[in-house]
């Protein structure tokens, strides 16, 4: 975005984002009086209330990547990017409030890896720890990082300066008042996200002309996607998640956006790395452990899952709002491009000559464009494959004049699908909503942070300091250490933001390694759940073995011009759908291995010692509400009838 | 824990929501700031959501505070 463009906010947009911070630090200060042991400060000493948990539950998930990720997908891949919710998400709730939490609850585990110390030994307890604890810091980072890039691109606010602020602020309200601090703040956000964003969505609604022109103008858009620069690929880009034009996702993967094909999505995304974040992943399920009885933690994620089946309505219809007010093409609204400075047209038109003279293929003219242009400065720029691939023959029937030329380049730079909520933002909120909309955001950064270091310092203390380092000291010190590790972890992710903002090439790396250790665990925590032979044995080797299967996979396809460092022996339409595979073999290797290796190797726990922990060997649990329809399984029932009909009414 | 979340939540979009209508009221006149809203005025409609919204909740936490001699803050959800 152009420095020109900055957001220009006035008094009462500070004040409220003024409002929240004082808000959020004064919680913290109320909390402080109640943080006296450990437990109180990392577990918030199992007390809230379940609609709390829920909400926060959900909340923590809700970053501010996923809201600007979802408009974004909204945008690129049309109402498919409901998958994610309705196919990768809602299901895997349900399984965790009706049959893992039972476990991880009852078991009084203080977190996700000192319950795989519990059914296992402590190797797989530090494998997982270890892995989580480098991941929260980097995620951490990672969106602290966007955030201050983001406050520097709409607002004109020193990157430093933000980073720094904002981070100062989520420091002092987790000291102050711990994991409770985190859960509290984080409802705050979720109520400021939904106030923040709802009016932008409906007068987006209101001005396309109400959903079936929606409906309509997507349709439309899909005859022609490359004429907004959406993707080859989009020509059943639409408005139904399933069937759309052409029955996307079951005509198979060349004719969706998605690139996928149903068992990927279905199997691979909606069974295992689903699963394997919603009921595996700390951040989450620490929400659900710190809630006050067994009935208000199976009840989180069911709370959770109400908002988040609405939530496509939030985040991914402004994506299809943004594709068809730019396809009316009377709004004044395009999905926004990065910008050619005028003066920088005459690298990048020598750059496409260039290619035209050496017969260059689309992709390779694009790259030495974007490289001409990087080279005089310019912000960076993308080009879309069919633009380029036009421009490259018309220029070489006959030269096209250069200024036309120019206008034209700019047109062909591909979609900046990231800024797309920015820009509703901009072109709908008038001062005063401007101000509520941006605190809603920045209020998902921050307890994103939050959350972060909350589930990083409980993983420390308890299962690395306490667990390894340093074992039977007063619950004084790691109440202490609970403290310390809190403002090292905050500081680390600083670094990392600093390290995402200089090297994005490392941040992809680690985020890929990181795909590699979690698409098998799921496995693990199933056979271990489930099965009471499982031995600690075939789940430590069984999880290498899982991550050892998705390098492999990685180093034998191809996506996107990515993998493939063995040898190429398929090749994805997109990278999602070669994640989708990866992660359907990793879970497939490790699932096989950890039974094999279990039946090899002696159990090492008796049955007695896996009460509590294994399904089988505990007792069932009698429910105590008082109301039938208020039990987990009645409501999980009723939820699972609501998102299949979700699915139907949207097929 | 001793902190009732609902008082934080509903003190603040009390007053985020009493300011944004008093802005609204304030801008009411000045049609080229709204134009981009689609001509309604979206501060004092939104404003008045915030404000009923932070009230219900002051509301909810006052019925819910803990009576003498109760200890637990009685949150029944």
């Amino acid at each position: 975005m152009p420095a020109s463009s900055l957001i220009n906010l006035g008094p009462l947009d500070y004040a409220i984002m003024l409002i929240y911070v004082g808000f959020v630090i004064g919680i913290g200060f109320a909390l402080t009086r109640y943080m006296k042991t450990s437990s109180d400060f990392l577990t918030s000493g199992r007390s809230i209330p379940a609609w709390v948990t829920g909400l926060a539950f959900i909340s923590a998930n809700l970053g501010a990547l996923e809201l600007v990720g979802m408009a974004s997908s909204g945008a690129k891949y049309g109402i498919m990017t409901a998958h994610f919710y309705w196919v990768g998400a809602i299901p895997a709730m349900l399984f965790l409030a009706v049959f893992m939490m039972p476990f991880y609850y009852g078991s009084k585990a203080r977190s996700v890896p000192e319950y795989l110390n519990m059914r296992f030994d402590p190797r797989v307890r530090y494998l997982n720890s270890v892995a989580f604890a480098v991941m929260t810091v980097f995620a951490s980072g990672i969106s602290m990082n966007a955030l201050a890039i983001l406050l520097h691109t709409l607002l004109g606010w020193n990157y430093d300066l933000a980073l720094w602020i904002s981070s100062a602020v989520v420091l002092v309200y987790v000291l102050k008042g711990g994991l409770t601090s985190a859960i509290y703040t984080e409802v705050l956000q979720f109520f400021m996200i939904v106030f923040g964003f709802a009016p932008v969505v409906y007068l987006g609604l209101r001005d396309v002309g109400g959903w079936d022109a929606v409906k309509h103008q997507l349709e439309h858009a899909s005859t022609n996607p490359v004429a907004l620069n959406l993707a080859d690929k989009a020509t059943d880009y639409g408005s139904y998640a399933w069937s759309s034009v052409g029955k996307p996702l079951l005509d198979g993967p060349n004719r969706n956006p998605l690139g996928a094909d149903w068992f990927g999505v279905l199997f691979g995304l909606g069974f295992v790395l689903s699963f394997g974040y919603w009921c595996t992943n700390f951040l989450v399920v620490q929400r659900a452990m710190a809630a006050k009885n067994m009935g208000a933690a199976r009840r989180t994620p069911l709370i959770a899952a109400v908002p988040k089946m609405l939530f496509p309505l939030l985040v991914i219809l402004p994506g299809l709002l943004a594709v068809a007010l730019t396809q009316m093409g009377n709004k004044e609204y395009r999905i926004p491009q990065a910008q050619i400075e005028t003066t920088n047209y005459p690298a990048a038109i020598a750059a496409l000559n260039l290619a035209v003279t050496q017969k260059a293929a689309p992709e390779v003219a694009s790259d030495a464009m974007s490289d001409a242009l990087k080279k005089a400065g310019n912000e960076k720029v993308g080009f879309n494959r069919a633009k380029v691939e036009a421009l490259l023959k018309e220029q070489a029937a006959g030269p096209i004049p250069d200024k036309q030329l120019g206008t034209r380049l700019q047109d062909a730079v591909s979609n900046d699908y990231n800024s797309v909520i920015f820009s509703l933002v901009r072109k709908y909120c008038p001062r005063g909503l401007l101000g509520l909309a941006l605190t809603g955001l920045l209020a998902s950064f921050m307890s994103g942070m939050a959350g972060n270091v909350t589930a990083f310092n409980t993983i420390w203390t308890y299962d690395l300091y306490q667990a390894y380092f340093a074992p039977n000291k007063s619950d004084a010190h790691y109440a202490w250490m609970g403290r310390f590790i809190t403002v090292v972890g905050i500081l680390i992710s600083i670094a990392c933001a600093y390290v995402a903002k200089r090297y994005d090439n490392i941040m992809d790396f680690i985020q890929l390694v990181f795909s590699f250790v979690n698409a098998p665990l799921f496995a693990t925590f199933l056979l271990g759940m489930f099965w009471k032979r499982c031995t600690a044995t075939g789940a430590f080797y069984g999880l290498f073995g899982g991550i050892g299967t998705s390098v492999l996979v990685y180093g034998l396809t191809m996506a996107e011009g990515k993998g493939g460092w063995i040898t190429n022996l398929f090749t994805f339409n997109t990278s999602m759908a070669q994640n989708y595979w990866l992660a359907t073999f990793a879970f497939g290797a490790c699932f096989l291995l950890t039974a094999g290796i279990s039946l090899a190797t002696a159990r090492t726990k008796t049955d007695a010692e896996l009460k509590g922990l294994v399904y089988s060997l505990t007792p069932k649990l009698v429910d105590d509400e008082k109301l039938w329809f208020l039990r987990p399984g009645v409501l999980a029932v009723i939820l699972l009838i609501c998102c299949v009909v979700l699915n139907w009414v949207f097929w | 824990m001793g902190l009732d979340i609902r008082w934080p939540i509903g003190l603040m979009f009390t007053l985020i929501g009493a300011l944004l209508t008093g802005y609204g009221a304030m801008t009411a006149s000045n049609a080229d700031m709204y134009e981009r809203s689609l001509t309604i005025n979206i501060n004092l409609i939104w404003g008045l959501v915030l404000l009923v919204f932070g009230l219900i909740m002051l509301l909810l936490a006052w019925l819910g505070k803990p009576k003498p001699g109760q200890t637990d803050a009685g949150n029944k959800r």
